[in-house]
């Protein structure tokens, strides 16, 4: 077993690990987190993306033990208290899900989407200088499936918070 | 996945020592996916993803990248963009955001192949389990080589960003357990498949990618396409990473790469040396095409892809040679 020590929505945890538990497992079920979820475990469908200080990775495909002091947000860590972020609160008005199963990977690679826009980071659309519309959206969000086809529903709702803080 | 001792090196020596008997961890996108189908089954990892290897400096021998930077901190870096946005443009056209972020540059040059028959354990692989054929020969090989198969091995390299670096031709540096270096340019890394396609690349047990060395001058023409199934998030069907220049009406410093026909990338050097010195046109790119492609064979469903790689190959050096944009020199 290894020890990890992490900051999880900003709060500092420790666990035992073992060296195979993925940051996904070591979030779900050591630190009771069920809000990443775990789709293909496999990189391809997006649902247990996390911010890992400041970027938006898979967390199924990284091992906890390698992510020792690291700052994590998942999906839990998107509100303050009560109140929605502005993305989320986009989601429901957009009604950017049905089953609901991919909205936390969704609502995490969108929010880090936000920020490399207003980072300036190129996507293989982009053409010149970085703006957001739809074009960028659909492109960056392409590591998140979402099987109920909410698509449409979830570019408008990031569209609708474009420029504002995430 | 199997059990597996985990160390996190301190520095690249450290790691080069205690990596002969174990793996790199870089950004472990393929590498942690392959354990847990236990494809890959190390008995110890070293973790490489916090070595001093984060660094992009400019230089007068070229732009120095880091083995552990990121794909997307590479392909976002000002100087990527304005001197090699074919180097850019293929990391972009690589996986998702979620993955660039993770995967490192050291990493995607040692990506394990696509092939379904590599990743389908009840299925017959050379490159898995040398010595119990492949299955892709008479299989669904529709993404599979056209150029430097053998009876062995159909598999391709799956990399976009690789086959940008053989067209720039950047050289890859290494450190090995013994403690010396070596630089081998990024077009020789990998190697074809021959009698022993688990053999994916030239290093030896436990030697290192460090970094990895631009060229200060590339050609001010660059182009990367990628030919794909779907519009973001898909393996290359064939791609090409073109840089060229035009002086006085005819091109120099042609370099032709080709992604998704070979187990390595595919330097079009037949096509160069017909290109090389002479005046664009048509007919000339044709020619070119079909010099490069004489020697393809098709395995039934990936046939298409040798008249697919002469089309790409002719439009890319018609739009290249064409375009008004250069790079600043």
């Amino acid at each position: 077993m290894y020890p990890v020590s992490l900051d999880v929505n900003g709060k500092t945890v420790s666990a035992e690990v073992d060296a195979r538990t993925s940051l996904l497992d070591l979030l779900r079920e050591t630190l009771g987190m069920p809000g990443s979820k775990k789709g293909c475990d496999h990189g391809q469908c997006g649902a247990c993306t996390v911010i890992v200080n400041g970027v938006r990775i898979n967390s199924c495909l990284s091992l906890a033990v390698s992510h020792d002091g690291d700052a994590v947000t998942t999906v839990e860590g998107l509100a303050d208290g009560e109140s929605l972020s502005p993305l989320q609160k986009a989601f429901v008005s957009h009604d950017a899900f049905q089953c609901g199963y991919c909205t936390p990977g969704q609502l995490c690679s969108a929010t880090a989407l936000l920020d490399e826009i207003k980072r300036g980071e190129p996507s293989v659309v982009t053409d010149g200088k970085v703006t957001l519309n739809e074009e960028e959206i659909r492109e960056r969000m392409s590591g998140n499936l979402c099987r109920c086809g909410a698509y449409n529903n979830i570019v408008d709702a990031i569209l609708s918070v474009a420029g504002e803080p995430a | 996945m199997k059990p597996f001792d985990y160390v996190r090196a301190g520095s690249a020596q450290e790691a080069v020592r205690a990596g002969a008997e174990g793996r790199f961890l870089g950004g472990g996108t393929n590498l942690v996916d392959l354990m847990k189908l236990e494809i890959e089954r190390p008995d110890k990892l070293v973790d490489v993803s916090r070595l001093a290897t984060e660094e992009i400096e400019d230089g007068d021998d070229g732009l120095l990248v880091g083995a552990g930077v990121s794909n997307s901190a590479l392909a976002g870096h000002p100087l990527v963009r304005e001197r090699y946005p074919l180097l850019s443009t293929a990391l972009l056209s690589g996986a998702t955001q979620q993955l660039r972020n993770k995967a490192t540059v050291g990493g995607n040059f040692l990506q394990r192949t696509r092939c379904q028959y590599f990743y389908d354990v009840f299925r017959a692989c050379n490159k898995r389990e040398p010595g119990s054929g492949c299955d892709a020969l008479d299989g669904i090989n529709r993404f599979h080589a056209i150029l430097g198969a053998s009876e062995h091995c159909i598999a391709v390299h799956p990399s976009d960003m690789a086959v940008a670096m053989a067209a720039l031709d950047a050289t890859v540096e290494t450190l090995k357990p013994d403690g010396s270096t070596r630089s081998i340019p990024a077009r020789s890394l990998h190697r074809l498949p021959g009698d022993t396609p688990h053999i994916d690349h030239v290093l030896e047990a436990g030697e290192l990618i460090t970094h990895v060395v631009l060229p200060a001058s590339p050609p001010k023409r660059q182009l990367y396409r990628k030919v794909r199934d779907r519009s973001s998030y898909a393996f290359a069907v064939v791609s090409i990473a073109l840089a060229l220049d035009l002086q006085d009406g005819r091109l120099a410093n042609v370099s032709i790469a080709l992604g998704g026909v070979a187990h390595k990338p595919w330097r079009a050097e037949r096509a160069e040396g017909i290109l090389e010195d002479s005046r664009p046109d048509a007919e000339l790119f044709a020619n070119a095409a079909d010099a490069e492609l004489a020697h393809a064979v098709g395995h039934g469903h990936n046939d298409f892809k040798i008249d697919l790689s002469r089309r790409l190959i002719v439009a890319a050096l018609r739009d290249l040679s064409e375009s008004k944009r250069e790079i600043a020199a």
